[in-house]
């Protein structure tokens, strides 16, 4: 079955349905990890995009029931050179075009990617239509026009629980990691209340790893509500669409700060960064990938690390008094982290549970731990 | 942290000569090495024996000793150049153990020498196999189970660990001979017990098996800061059991999901950090077990590798150059990125295409040598090719291996056509083909491809092969496309067949061909298929509009702009390579190392880049050869990384429209396109096609030199087998056959009689079937000479004349040569020179042209002549001071000798004796005849330089690995012919050193009635304790055996093996021997001094 990619800027790039019959529009963005498909898939900080993969080769090792990142794939729509529909790995238990085509999902392969690549980075994300039903390239075209802007978009409404759940599970497979070195388990358990607004269940493992009880509520719970649960510490997580769009939750942590201990992640960083009087925005093309270089400004590391966003937080806008860039992009020099100078408040941009991704920056999980455990010691004294 | 500031020299060690398991890679991390130490402000002494290696180059470094690579030779130069620092870490296992005995004994410390790189303690962690096994015990690493044993008790406890089978390995035996798999218990009694007698030390390893485990490899580098990152992951197409070396590799892993890459990756960084190699690259081997992803560490080198060539060329990321960066202080993330400036080099490249590199092998040169793959390196060289795809890059890479292969068959070179087969046939096939694969075998790509034409299932094959399902379900895509195609092969009815040329299968359409295109079918096997010529596919294909694009090499997938122009075709949308309007050359490699064609010609494609950079004109390099420092994308001003077919080279002409193309660096492969080239017009630069043509043709040359008045070896051609003999008969034996066309004295043989005719011509005459055999006359006992000369069609510039040492009938590769000649008259020297100046001219040489005569009886004869680059040339130039290629390359662009200032070389004026060595691998191929012929077997050379003849040769012995006794026992047999006097004359002479002498019956017999006196010792098939015995007993020094003849051949094998064994010198001509007394006689007077390239070249007077 054919199928067609129209961009907003009269692009069309015809190739194979290898998904769902369908039609879709979204954010047309680029994805570098050469391995990690199922869970950049199934990452609900993608939501309202149409993910190309950069590398060529995509399906290969299939699908399988545990590197799942949510519940079902949440790309709008998916776009590789080549799809394999015969795969091969002990874990795998079907192929990824047939679970596209049951989740809904549109996917072509057979363009050429790197072309689409370089149009993205050069002109910056483009928004695009992939269609299996209307194979009119000004048709395609049009609709790609009047498809809505990611910027001013608030799709975390779309990916968050509906109603709050305790989450007490790690990762049981082979692969599982054990704590950052150093980091001792004490048998304690902390309390945390993770803020859904597209938490990638990675992130769920490795705080429960660490120690963790976890109480995820949607994105719209109150400040209120939050405290009233007693945690030990608050989680902000990753989420897709514009972080300035999402005012109640910025409002949220603006109550929150300085009560509880919190730790944010890519879109929770971006919003902790407006909570504290910061501005984000919109980055070119992004950061989506598995290779980003970041410095640790605090120790002088570099560890390498996996990134998905599309916004920024822009440093200058940080109140250098009160807050500490603690993370750099060696890339672009972008702001990858920040802690605040008095509060118990960190923020990374890019993804330290990986998955996928590389392991370096695990340890943040453990700083945020051993946040928690200053602040309970203090309440104490 | 910037550069370190308290060194100010380095010494790098370089890897000697090119042998199998080091090859030219280490050239490319040694040069790259070199170029960044002094572009950061240090002062870089190398020691390399090789001369054919651009990092010897005198302008790489600021002394450069070509001197072995020895303990004792290193010592001399340090004491010589004191260095603060030595850099074990870019030559290759060669490097790593002379740094390691270096410190052991106390060198380094009494000199006050730092190893950088890796330390003396992380060297030996990742070499010793039981302190590797107890680091990855200590961070929680698993290594295959077992251990060492030395007596049955111990093995028996083992194997309950190892389970089965196992694997059991003798300690130090030469190519693993003893070792075996036992799959139960009584079998591995049985096996442990032959392992332990086999192993001099009665050791032997078990190890549990991992044979079909699915093999990894991840190239690391860490920084002093301890910041870690992975260059690239490696995933070996066959399963562990095969040699990485020997397997087809894949970049990136193909079958790993993130979580298993991740936690492979996690391991990586631990190995690295537990061994403790503080900076630069390493390459780490992993296997994992396919059923439960249980993963196992196989080994770590401290260093950069044949792997870290091939992630350096797949990904664009120089890991040599960084490597050396980080030697010397600076952190990843302080060094930029060169691909994308604005980016640093602490990030990890990822890549939008897909590399495949296949290994090659020359077992036709090795008779008897069993060409099964196992955990011993066996292959030459390889090819790496890239795609967009698995199967492009798999087919270009097929056929980049020139050997005869335009893809993964269906290109007319098949074991069998399976459009013709009755069911019987194909059930005979079936059989043959699955007993095949059963065992790794060179040949297996192509069975798998036969397996499935024969329908045997995808599991079927799994399960025989162990080859992962996706590879394999790659192959079988290439397949079922390949049905599909033949499909489309025009109806042509038998009256109308001489229409074949012109005939285009009518009904393709642009999608079927870019489909084509895109599963990496060449136009030579869809002419093949198609019933057509190649010219006609390309016709056709340029009318449908599918021609590829170039896409570039840049780090990371397009999300950074590149700034390096390194390509890759593919049949994609957008092209990238812009084309520029300079002036620009194409110079066309030398594709993958191979036995007659290796680093020598990556020397000459160089400094043809070099030189052509200086008169300003833009260079294109096409390549397909990962080792090489012409692969380097700072190198030339493009590189596209590519097959050298016709197909491919005429892609990137058509779309760079160079004003040249130069076909005469990069040794035959570049040369047998000249005619192609020029037939679809582009031009070839230097001498004409018509100059070569008469070089290459028997008739036009012998013609020429009847003109000229030169002598020549009568000679014939024969298209037949009868015609050859014929023709062998009016020549006179003996004659020596070969097939015209083929480098390297492929398929090369000298016949005695017509019914060794006969013989060579049943085996050879599928060599090449479009080129005759060439039968020429053999002068026995003669002299030869090689000439390196370069012309600008002018004047004539004679760069070296290098004498034999050993006699005619040895391939000249094989021979050991020296500048100047020291067994020749004036006139006949002067006869030579005129000779070479006279062919140059006649043939209009425009650059380079290499001449060999041949002398007997005061004539001299030429034997051929060579209008390109040959072997010899970066030794000659290196003797000579005179960059040979450089020069030509000025030419072929228009610079004339006078303009360049290239005056003639009195070759008496040299103060200096330079000896060029050859190098075999018959330490590898333990059960093949090691006796020299007209083939050429040797894989590299060394060279020694002296101010005396017997110090350059005694080096050379040195450099070559086959150091020359002082004093002790030789023992001496010699055929009947060679009983004369000239034989007393040289045993006299070991006789005056002190060597007392054994020898066989009639050799003794023959030598104590000359007054010399000859224990007699038996032969191997005589009795015991015989010659064997006592070579293994130490008892013999050095041996001398020339050839007795057919009848007694095992027994010579079995001596030569012996001293192999024992690495004692063995010498298999008179002339050799005679040689090599001058070497002993030297090396005995004076401890042999060191001295660097540089000095020499000042000495020689212009």
């Amino acid at each position: 079955m054919k199928a067609k990619l129209a961009l907003e800027n009269g692009t069309v790039f015809t190739g194979e349905a290898f998904g769902a019959a369908s039609e879709i529009t979204g954010e047309v963005v680029f994805n570098t990890s050469l391995t990690g498909y199922q869970e950049i898939l199934t990452d609900p900080s993608y939501a309202g995009q149409i993910v190309t993969m950069t590398y060529p080769l995509i399906g290969n090792y299939g699908i399988n029931p545990e590197d799942l990142e949510s519940a079902k794939p949440q790309v709008a729509g998916f776009i590789v050179r080549e799809y394999f529909e015969f795969y091969s790995n002990f874990r795998a238990n079907g192929n990824l075009g047939e679970w596209l085509a049951k989740h809904g999902i549109v996917a072509i392969q057979g363009i050429d990617t790197r072309k689409l690549t370089k149009l993205i980075r050069t002109t910056g994300a483009l928004r695009g239509v992939l269609s299996t039903t209307d194979l009119d390239d000004d048709s395609l075209i049009a609709k790609a026009h009047s498809s809505p802007e990611m910027k001013g978009l608030d799709l975390t409404k779309q990916v968050t629980t509906a109603e709050p759940y305790a989450w007490d599970d790690v990762d049981r497979t082979p692969f599982a990691l054990a704590p950052a070195a150093g980091h001792k388990l004490n048998g304690k358990r902390w309390n945390v209340v993770v803020f859904d607004y597209g938490v990638k269940r990675n992130i769920l493992r490795r705080l429960t790893a660490y120690g963790c009880k976890l109480t995820v509520v949607p994105s719209s719970y109150s400040a209120e509500q939050v405290l009233e649960l007693q945690p030990d510490g608050i989680f902000l997580s990753n989420g897709p669409g514009d972080p300035a769009a999402v005012r109640y939750a910025i409002e949220n942590i603006k109550k929150l700060a300085g009560r509880k201990p919190i730790f944010g992640i890519c879109l929770g960083h971006q919003l902790l960064a407006l909570a504290l009087g910061g501005k984000t925005f919109k980055l070119k093309f992004g950061h989506r990938g598995a290779n980003h270089p970041v410095k640790n400004l605090i120790s002088g590391s570099i560890e390498i690390t996996s990134q998905n966003h599309g916004f920024a937080v822009d440093p200058s806008s940080l109140d250098p008094a009160t807050l500490e860039i603690t993370h750099v992009n060696l890339n672009d020099n972008t702001n990858e982290g920040f802690r605040h100078r008095e509060l118990p408040i960190f923020s990374v941009q890019y993804h330290p549970e990986a998955s996928p991704g590389p392991h370096d920056s695990d340890y943040l999980f453990s700083q945020f731990i051993a946040m928690m455990e200053r602040e309970t010691v203090a309440i104490e004294q | 942290m910037p550069k370190r500031t308290d060194i100010e020299s380095i010494l790098i060690i370089g890897s000697g000569p090119i042998v199998i398991g080091q090859a030219c890679e280490f050239d490319y991390s040694g040069t790259q090495a070199c170029k960044v130490l002094r572009e950061e402000g240090y002062r870089v002494i190398l020691i390399n024996s090789n001369p054919a290696t651009i990092m010897t180059d005198p302008d790489l470094a600021d002394a450069t000793y070509i001197e072995p690579i020895t303990p004792e030779f290193v010592e001399k130069i340090i004491d010589r150049e004191r260095p603060d620092v030595i850099l074990p870490t870019m030559g290759g296992q060669t490097a790593l153990n002379t740094a390691v005995a270096l410190a052991e004994s106390g060198v380094l410390r009494k000199y006050g020498v730092e190893l950088i790189g890796a330390k003396l303690e992380a060297i030996k962690k990742a070499e010793d196999r039981e302190l590797f096994q107890k680091s990855m015990d200590n961070i929680g690493l698993e290594t295959a189970r077992g251990g060492f044993s030395k007596t049955m008790d111990e093995a028996m406890k083992i194997v309950e660990t190892t389970g089965f089978p196992a694997i059991i390995r003798p300690s130090f035996t030469l190519g693993g001979t003893g070792g075996g798999i036992a799959y139960n218990i009584e079998e591995f009694r049985e096996k442990a017990e032959h392992g332990m007698q086999s192993s001099p030390m009665h050791e032997i390893l078990i190890e549990e098996s991992v044979i079909g485990w699915k093999e990894y490899e991840l190239e690391v580098m860490r920084d002093l800061k301890d910041n870690v990152v992975i260059i690239c992951s490696i995933e070996n197409f066959d399963p562990m059991g095969v040699h990485t070396g020997d397997s087809i590799t894949v970049a990136p892993a193909q079958t790993l999901t993130d979580k298993e890459y991740q936690t492979m990756r996690d391991a990586s960084k631990k190995i690295i950090r537990e061994i403790g190699v503080e900076t630069g690259g390493s390459n780490i081997q992993f296997a994992v077990n396919p059923q439960n992803g249980r993963m196992i560490v196989i080994e770590m080198n401290p260093r950069v590798s044949r792997s870290s060539a091939l992630a350096s060329k797949a990904t664009g990321f120089p890991i040599a150059k960084i490597a050396a960066k980080l030697a010397v202080g600076y952190t990843l993330d302080e060094i930029p990125n060169d691909i994308t400036k604005l980016t640093p080099a602490s990030f990890e490249p990822t890549i939008d295409y897909c590399v495949t590199k296949i290994p090659r092998w020359d077992f036709e040169k090795f008779k008897g040598v069993d060409d099964t793959l196992g955990v011993q390196m066996k292959s030459v060289g390889e090819a790496m090719a890239i795609g967009r795809t698995f199967k492009e890059s798999l087919q270009k890479a097929l056929r980049s291996l020139e050997q005869g292969r335009f893809g993964l068959g269906s290109d007319g070179k098949d074991l069998f056509d399976w459009r013709e087969l009755t069911p019987q046939k194909r059930n005979g096939l079936k059989k043959k083909v699955l007993d095949q694969l059963k065992m790794p075998k060179p040949e297996n790509i192509f069975y798998l491809r036969y397996a499935f034409l024969l329908g045997v299932e995808l599991d079927e094959l799994h399960r025989i092969t162990k080859i992962d399902p996706w590879f394999l379900y790659n192959i079988r895509q290439i397949v079922e496309l390949e049905k599909e195609l033949v499909a489309f092969r025009p109806k042509v009815d038998k009256a109308a067949k001489s229409d074949k040329k012109s005939k285009v299968p009518s009904p393709v359409t642009r999608e079927v061909m870019l489909k084509a295109k895109q599963y990496g079918f060449s136009d030579r096997q869809l002419a093949f298929m198609w019933g057509t010529t190649e010219k006609a596919i390309r016709q056709l294909r340029k009318q449908l509009k599918v021609i590829p694009s170039f896409k570039v090499v840049d780090t990371c997938a397009a999300e950074f702009e590149a700034y390096t122009p390194y390509y890759y075709s593919t049949y994609d949308e957008e092209n990238e390579s812009i084309r520029s309007e300079r002036k620009k050359v194409v110079i066309l490699g030398g594709g993958p190392n191979r036995i007659g064609q290796g680093i020598e010609f990556d020397y000459c494609c160089v400094h043809g880049v070099f030189a052509l950079k200086e008169e300003g004109v833009e260079t294109i390099m096409i390549n397909c050869n990962p080792e090489t420092v012409s692969t380097d994308y700072d190198t030339t001003d493009k590189l596209y990384f590519e097959p050298l077919t016709l197909e491919d080279v005429l892609n990137i002409c058509d779309h760079e429209q160079p004003d040249g193309v130069i076909v005469s660096f990069g040794g035959q492969t570049p040369l047998k396109l000249s005619k192609g080239l020029e037939d679809h017009g582009v031009k070839i630069l230097g001498t004409s096609p018509d100059g070569i043509d008469i070089a290459e043709d028997r008739q036009r040359f012998g013609a020429m030199l009847r003109k000229l008045k030169i002598a020549h070896p009568k000679y014939g051609t024969a298209y037949s087998i009868n015609n050859a003999v014929l023709v062998a008969e009016q020549i006179g034996y003996p004659v020596l056959v070969r097939p015209s066309y083929v480098l390297g004295g492929r398929a090369m043989e000298i016949c005695y009689n017509s019914n060794a005719v006969r013989e060579y011509m049943r085996k050879a005459v599928d060599v090449s079937p479009e080129h005759p055999v060439l039968i020429d006359r053999f002068l026995e006992d003669a002299f030869e000479f090689d000439v390196d000369a370069a012309s600008d069609g002018k004047e004539v510039f004679i760069g070296g004349i290098m004498e034999h040492i050993e006699e005619a009938g040895i391939h000249s590769g094989d021979s050991s040569c020296v500048i100047p000649p020291y067994m020749i008259s004036p006139d006949n020297l002067d006869q030579i020179k005129a000779y070479t100046i006279k062919l140059a001219k006649s043939l209009k040489v425009i650059g380079l042209i290499n001449v060999q005569y041949a002398m007997k009886d005061g004539v001299v004869y030429v034997i051929e002549a060579n209008p390109r680059a040959s072997r010899t040339v970066p030794f000659v130039s290196k003797a000579i001071g005179i960059p040979l290629a450089k020069v030509a390359a000025k030419i072929m662009v228009g610079r004339t000798l006078k303009e360049l200032d290239i005056k003639e070389l009195d070759f008496k004026s040299l103060k200096h004796i330079s000896v060029k060595e050859a190098v075999f691998p018959f330490s590898k191929f333990p059960r093949v005849p090691m006796y020299l012929g007209p083939e050429m077997r040797s894989t590299g050379e060394v060279m020694g330089i002296s101010p005396t003849f017997g110090g350059a040769v005694a080096k050379s012995q040195v450099a070559a690995g086959n150091a020359l006794p002082n004093s002790g026992t030789v023992f001496i047999s010699v055929n009947n012919s060679d009983k004369n006097n000239i034989t007393l004359n040289i045993v006299r002479e070991y006789q005056s050193l002190g060597f007392s002498f054994v020898a066989t019956e009639g050799t003794s017999k023959f030598l104590i009635e000359n007054g010399i006196p000859a224990k007699a010792v038996y032969k191997v098939n005589e009795g015991r304790p015989n010659i064997v015995d006592l070579i293994k007993n130490g008892e013999i020094q050095m041996v001398i055996n020339t050839p007795l003849g057919e009848e007694s051949r095992y027994d010579e094998y079995a001596i030569g093996w012996a001293a192999i064994e024992q690495k004692i010198a063995f010498i298999t001509t008179l002339s050799a021997a005679a040689t090599a007394v001058k070497g002993i006689e030297r090396q005995k007077a004076e401890a042999l001094q060191v001295k660097s390239l540089q000095e020499y070249h000042r000495e020689i007077a212009w």
